[in-house]
């Protein structure tokens, strides 16, 4: 195969006929891939009138460029109407996925349509087929991924199972896509969209080879190992495969950054038993890469537990990072590893965002400790630090068995807040509940108001952890700023924690030598470009900053800066809301 | 005489950078299929990796295979590859009582021919050239006692390495 340096193969499935089509979008040096591409094919075949769940609307898995080209080049795109916000969105998962899609020859994969039966679907770069699978109906997340392993059998290794739990197929706004096991398109409810389309794997095999692209092999492969040398024998990636996110889990509860207990405390001495450290020495079983990264950052926990007497035992391997351990451990007050992994299997296996997830548990706790519901609401005891409510509640979650459980997953903390009170300790930062970082104003107004309503859009949380004056033109200068170079970054599409070894002026040689030269050239405007059409694009689909809320809890919380300015956030805010709109209204200069 | 050896594949985080490596300077492709050496899950991430990779035989069985000279018996194990001279018709792949020939949609095969280049790829050191003392060809008719047809080993580490390897 030939990669044509000029237009993004897409593979569109239509899932209503079960038939495909391949399309040559153009133009790459607009759109560049990930990203942009999403959004590049959303402006094309969506409808941003039409609800989240409309069998017409397209869930898009987009890989770039670069894609298994350089190294750490190795995540995915997925764009899709979330069922939490109903607005255009995003999230980024690897594992096997990136390569998987680049091997079989497409640069994305668009699923439009609802199936009559439950599916799964397969492609590779010679293939595509609906099966139906009617008898994984209600199947976890583990099991659906060993029978969806028996397609494709012979590509093992070089092929990415994609699927849905329960929560997916029962339209929980939060419910995830789990990719290889270990992976997830996380936040923001893509689970739904799949599970609306009838959808309960996607097996992805890519076994397809290109011809070297570019042209001039030398320098491909000069530029291959220089950055392979700096991604593994640097500091700099250190701290992700040493011990992994988690590392920060010490230093933050130190700052009083991180959330205990719904946020009503930032720093407890019971961290000692939930650092980075503790994990790895402890539960560390193994690590593990994406396909196509030499670094290695998927910290794997060995779970062993006693299921009946005589050393009756059973083991799991659980993955585990900051943000799980912030969402189902600290924020749940939990802080025995014994006590979280359980809590992560169950929610991996439910097919829930267990971020998500975390933080409307945590809700739940605060509102049934404040008599606001009571246990005929929640029908289990929920109570910080008390591991068996939360197993129990995580099937409540997926099953839905009265009002308060099916608010609670659809829509999460402020759905039920809305209804039953409790909004003011509802830890939801505009679209979204929180990621595990207290850190101040632009943190707040970044999730509040970013584009995916995240701690990744943008650096917001390192840049309240700088010593940066409080100057609400500067701090949304720099959430711009961040946000367009994160943008060209996920269109090529490299993971984000290699950002600082791929410069703007890295990925352009990086294009160039791979002979994608137009973009080379457009990339800085391709970037901005494409992040006007997102901003564009979430504002179509109904995004209102003004209504955005930042609920009292974060301006209670105290961290080693004191409270939060309520004077300044309004200011970023104010100051931010007319650069996003801004942002939306502007004309693309490469259209 | 030389040969590459996945002496340390349980430390593998399942990367594919030896793979993609061989086939970006060895077979100028841009791949993490046609290539010498590949990385198998053992059945999901859950379970680890295996590598496929040629173990050096002396007789090879897929040099016997082979209807031309494409592959030819290298001195000291494993096989010497003229591509010009392939046929494309598969027999080789099918010879390998490990499945370490890969064979692209054209039915090209793809063997490892021991270089090392994908060694220095390999953040975790699972790799390495091994250096095998001289010895007398297996007798040939102790691999043709079984049926290489229907046999196919698991090339898990263990599995690959030499006995004296632990
Ligand atoms: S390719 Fe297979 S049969 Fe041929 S020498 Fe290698 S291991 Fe033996
Ligand atoms: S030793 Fe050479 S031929 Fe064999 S897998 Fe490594 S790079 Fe490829
Ligand atoms: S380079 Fe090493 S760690 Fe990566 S897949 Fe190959 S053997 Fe495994």
């Amino acid at each position: 195969m030939r990669i044509n340096p000029d237009v993004s193969r897409v593979l569109h499935v239509d899932m209503t006929t079960g038939k495909a089509q391949i399309l040559d979008f153009d133009s790459r040096a607009r759109h560049m891939g990930g990203s942009g591409l999403a959004a590049a094919l959303y402006e094309a075949y969506g409808t941003p009138s039409a609800p989240w769940d409309d069998p017409t609307e397209p869930i898009i898995f987009a890989i770039g460029p670069l894609t298994g080209l350089f190294p750490v080049m190795t995540k995915v795109v997925c764009g899709f109407r979330s069922p939490h916000t109903g607005q255009w969105t995003e999230s980024h998962a690897g594992g096997r996925l990136g390569l998987s899609l680049r091997f079989a020859g497409y640069d994305a994969l668009m699923i439009t349509g609802r199936a009559s039966a439950l599916s799964a679907l397969e492609v590779g770069s010679r293939s595509m087929q609906v099966h139906n699978v009617h008898y994984l109906r209600g199947r976890g997340v583990f099991g659906t991924g060993r029978e969806l392993r028996r397609i494709g059998r012979h590509m093992s290794g070089h092929r990415s199972t994609m699927r849905i739990g329960p929560a997916g197929e029962n339209g929980l706004s939060f419910a995830c896509i789990n990719v290889d096991s270990f992976r997830h398109f996380g936040r923001l409810g893509s689970g739904a969209v799949m599970g609306s389309k009838n959808l309960k794997g996607v097996v992805v095999t890519g076994d397809g080879a290109f011809e070297l692209p570019g042209g001039d092999s030398k320098a491909l492969n000069k530029l291959y190992k220089d950055s392979f040398m700096e991604v593994t024998s640097t500091s700099k990636m250190k701290k992700y495969h040493d011990l992994g996110t988690p590392e920060n889990l010490e230093p933050l509860n130190e700052l009083r950054a991180l959330p205990w207990r719904n946020l009503q405390a930032t720093s407890d001495p019971a961290i000692s038993t939930v650092t980075g450290k503790y994990l790895a020495e402890e539960y560390l079983l193994r690590k593990a890469a994406c396909a196509g990264c030499p670094v290695g950052c998927i910290h794997i926990a060995n779970l062993r537990q006693q299921f009946g007497e005589d050393h009756e035992y059973l083991y799991k391997q659980v993955s585990y990072d900051y943000e799980l351990i912030f969402a189902q451990g600290t924020m749940l007050g939990l802080s025995d590893p014994q006590d979280i992994l359980p809590v992560l299997d169950e929610t991996e296996s439910c097919g829930l965002d267990s971020m998500t997830t975390g933080v409307a548990l945590a809700w739940a706790t605060e509102a049934l400790a404040k008599g606001i519901i009571s246990e005929e609401e929640t029908l289990v005891p929920l109570q910080f630090g008390e591991v068996d409510g939360y197993l129990k509640a995580l099937r409540l979650l997926t099953n839905a068995p009265n009002e308060f459980w099916h608010t609670l997953g659809r829509g999460g903390a402020n759905a039920a807040a809305k209804k039953y009170g409790g909004e003011d300790f509802a830890c939801v930062l505009g679209g979204q509940e929180m990621a595990g970082y207290a850190t101040g104003e632009a943190y707040y107004v970044s999730h509040a108001l970013g584009f995916r309503h995240s701690h990744l859009d943008s650096g917001g949380y390192s840049y309240d952890q700088s010593d940066k004056p409080k100057d609400a033109q500067k701090a949304s200068d720099f959430l711009v700023s961040d946000e367009r170079d994160r943008v060209i970054i996920n269109s090529m599409v490299g993971c984000m924690f290699a950002r600082k070894e791929y410069s703007l002026e890295r990925m352009q040689e990086c294009l160039h030598v791979a002979g994608f030269t137009a973009l080379s050239d457009t990339l800085a405007q391709a970037g901005t470009d494409m992040q006007h059409l997102r901003w564009k694009l979430k504002f179509d689909t109904g995004f209102v900053p003004e209504e955005q809320t930042i609920p009292k809890r974060f301006m209670e919380v105290t961290n080693w800066k004191g409270q939060a300015d309520p004077v300044y956030l309004q200011d970023l805010r104010n100051t931010y809301t007319n650069a996003i709109r801004t942002m939306a209204g502007a004309q693309g200069a490469l259209e | 005489m030389k040969l590459l050896s996945a002496a340390h594949l349980d430390r593998c985080i399942g990367c594919h950078s030896c793979s993609l490596a061989c086939a970006r300077l060895v077979h100028k492709q841009f791949s993490w299929n046609t290539a010498g050496i590949r990385i198998k899950s053992a059945g999901g991430l859950s379970r680890g990796f295996e590598a496929s990779i040629c173990l050096g035989c002396d007789p090879a069985a897929c040099a016997s295979a082979c209807p031309t000279d494409a592959l030819s018996q290298r001195s000291g194990g494993g096989i010497k590859f003229k591509r010009d001279l392939c046929l494309q018709c598969g027999k080789c792949a099918k010879a390998c009582p490990v499945e370490a020939i890969y064979l692209d949609s054209e039915h090209n095969p793809y063997v490892c021919v021991h270089c090392g280049r994908c060694i220095s790829f390999c953040p975790h050191n699972c790799l390495e050239l091994r250096e095998v003392p001289d010895r007398e060809p297996d007798r040939a008719d102790d691999t043709s006692a079984h049926s290489t047809d229907s046999l196919s080993l698991p090339t898990s580490s263990a599995d690959t390495e030499p006995p004296h390897a632990h």
